[in-house]
């Protein structure tokens, strides 16, 4: 354990300096690649942990990202606002549409949850008035970070990537918390034998609706993010192609891995810059990646390289 | 009076390319468990193929004849290759690879066929339309209405009364029991996701002097019979049918009295459907 922790401070230390040693454009990259990582490390609380592929999420990541965009409108301009109003309304959607979800198992869950998602994304669709329709919502202005003694603008790329950075990290940090904690045990053995666990008493439907709804609040939180990164909210958010982009980026890292999901974000974004530098057709490559991972290394490609790891330790010591 | 006729007529039209591609969908899943993401893109290819056949031979019987066949074959490639090596594993893996899948052959859609639209002409017989009421009607939506109960009624005789449509559905009711009586379940896998893959895209060169091509076809409908097997049963022959009419005419009565709210219909159909009675109209218990 002593050896560990360096080794796993050794990305942050990377994300702290990277703003300094690149060009900005990597820093919008970067600043992308850590809102998407709380976004899929969110959803794997479901996948990963409580063994619930939902493929909704987006609507609570956009549930997230039209709060921000609502308040800003209408003269919430703190971040100390946004935030915990983009978690509230988020986890607030989670928990009325998990009551209904967290009843159903595997493929039906994924559908009922497809379909909720769907559901909150026709309503940014066709209620123009509210959400200004297909075009979306832009922000006029995006609130500077106010601290005692301190005010930053968040226009400067460098100062967004910070702030987006701390808020993710604080973000990450909650959900190693929570699954080490008691909740967390329950939560792995609700995934792997849920019969056992009502049977020696715990609610089972319960646990699931707290993971749903933390999943659900934690999305939200990223949707906020991404609203004030991208200036702007559109219902693109809430469509089922983007609930597919957790679900991508946690099977490309491995779901049962903790940083799996931030692993699979980065390799995501990272395989996009590449190959839509030389073509428009990323998804044919994406696909193409995708299909060998699923076949042959379904712990994804962090996973299988921990398991390397750790077999190749053992060997060693036996 | 008028409005109703015509609402009737398009949401039955479209609920019965609906079915063409929800059956497949339903039997696949019945047969070999899976819930095929990519069964959106087969009816795109299906409707591309057909368009791409009618370049080489300007006849639409011969690109309905020759697309879908060929869709099918691409079926027992990816089934052989691909789907065979994930049955044992979890639901969620087998509807992962085939959303790759998806992701694949959308963007090669793309590729081949850039992302523009395409229209492919109604063959002469059906082109035109025909006066009804004050207003007029397209011949070939009114062919949609006829051929889709024909082809459903064909497809159910041959699940009744023939011998490959009987096995067909013993391997639906017990897999291990079939494989026990003798039937070779990996080629019997292989020709039902050829089938399904048929259907899917003979359902696409139907649709495509109804719609215009776009690569964005398949994600729409995708969806939309995904829905349809929820609700009329997964794995249900009869639920597919009732499943995609009732979609069918609540997409096409919907904006009459939801208007706006209409694009929302689908999906609360599909959670009061789930929450209410999860196996659907006609689905097996869960």
């Amino acid at each position: 354990m002593k050896s560990k922790l360096p080794l796993s401070l050794l990305p942050l230390l990377f994300l702290i300096a990277a703003p300094f040693c690149l060009p900005t454009y990597w820093t919008f990259i970067l600043s992308e690649i850590l809102i998407m990582a709380l976004f899929a490390m969110s959803f794997n609380l479901l996948f990963g942990y409580s063994g619930l592929l939902s493929f909704g999420q987006a609507g609570f990541f956009g549930v997230g990202a039209y709060s921000a965009a609502l308040l800003l409108r209408h003269g919430g301009d703190s971040l100390w606002l946004l935030l915990p109003a983009g978690i509230a309304s988020a986890a607030l959607a989670a928990v009325v549409i998990g009551f209904l979800c967290v009843r159903r198992d595997e493929i039906y869950f994924a559908m009922i949850t497809l379909g909720f998602g769907m559901m909150l994304f026709s309503i940014a669709h066709n209620w123009t008035e509210l959400t200004g329709g297909s075009d979306g919502l832009p922000l006029a202005a995006i609130p500077p970070l106010r601290l005692p003694g301190l005010e930053l603008s968040l226009f400067d790329p460098r100062n967004m990537y910070f702030f987006i950075l701390a808020v993710v990290a604080l973000g990450i940090f909650f959900l190693w918390r929570l699954v080490r904690s008691p909740f967390g045990l329950i939560l792995t053995a609700v995934r792997e034998n849920k019969e056992r666990l009502a049977f020696v008493g715990a609610d089972v439907r319960l646990v699931r609706l707290a993971a749903f709804t933390i999943a659900g609040g934690l999305a939200g939180l990223a949707g906020t993010l991404f609203c004030l990164f991208n200036s702007m909210a559109t219902p693109d958010f809430m469509h089922w192609s983007y609930s597919a982009k957790p679900v991508l980026m946690t099977v490309l890292g491995g779901a049962g891995n903790f940083f799996g999901p931030a692993f699979g974000a980065a390799v995501f974004f990272l395989l996009e810059q590449l190959i839509t530098s030389v073509t428009d057709n990323w998804m044919i490559f994406l696909g193409a990646i995708l299909i060998p991972v699923v076949i042959f290394f379904p712990r994804g490609i962090l996973g299988t390289l921990a398991g390397y790891y750790r077999e190749r330790r053992e060997k060693k010591q036996p | 009076m008028e409005s109703l006729v015509t609402n009737l007529l398009n949401g039955l039209s479209w609920g019965m390319l609906l079915f063409l591609i929800s059956v497949g969908l339903t039997t696949v899943f019945g047969v070999l468990g899976v819930l095929n993401f990519a069964h959106g893109s087969f009816f795109m290819l299906g409707a591309y193929l057909c368009m791409q056949m009618m370049h080489v031979m300007p006849s639409f019987w011969v690109g309905i004849l020759v697309g879908p066949a060929a869709v099918a074959l691409l079926g027992v490639v990816i089934e052989v290759f691909l789907l065979r090596r994930v049955y044992g594993r979890d639901v969620s893996f087998q509807l992962l690879l085939t959303f790759a899948i998806l992701l694949v052959l959308d963007d090669a859609v793309r590729l081949i066929w850039g992302p523009g639209y395409h229209v492919v002409d109604a063959p002469a017989v059906l082109a035109g339309s025909v006066p009804l009421f004050s207003h007029s009607y397209p011949v070939y939506r009114l062919f949609l209405v006829v051929v889709g109960p024909l082809i459903g009624l064909g497809l159910w005789s041959f699940f009744h009364y023939t011998r490959w449509g009987k096995i067909i559905r013993a391997a639906a009711v017990d897999r291990e029991m079939a494989e026990g009586i003798g039937i070779r379940v990996p080629l019997l896998f292989t020709a039902v996701f050829a089938f399904g893959t048929w259907l899917a895209a003979l359902g696409g060169a139907l649709a495509a002097p109804h719609q215009s091509l776009a690569p964005s076809m398949g994600d729409k409908i995708i969806i939309e019979s995904f829905i349809v097997v929820v609700i009329g049963g997964m794995g249900s022959f009869p639920g597919a049918f009732a499943g995609a009419l009732l979609l069918g005419l609540l997409e096409s009565f919907g904006t009459v009295f939801a208007g706006r709210a209409q694009m929302a219909l689908p999906y609360i159909l599909l959670a009061l459907i789930l929450l209410l009675r999860p196996r659907g109209f006609f689905g097996k218990e869960i």
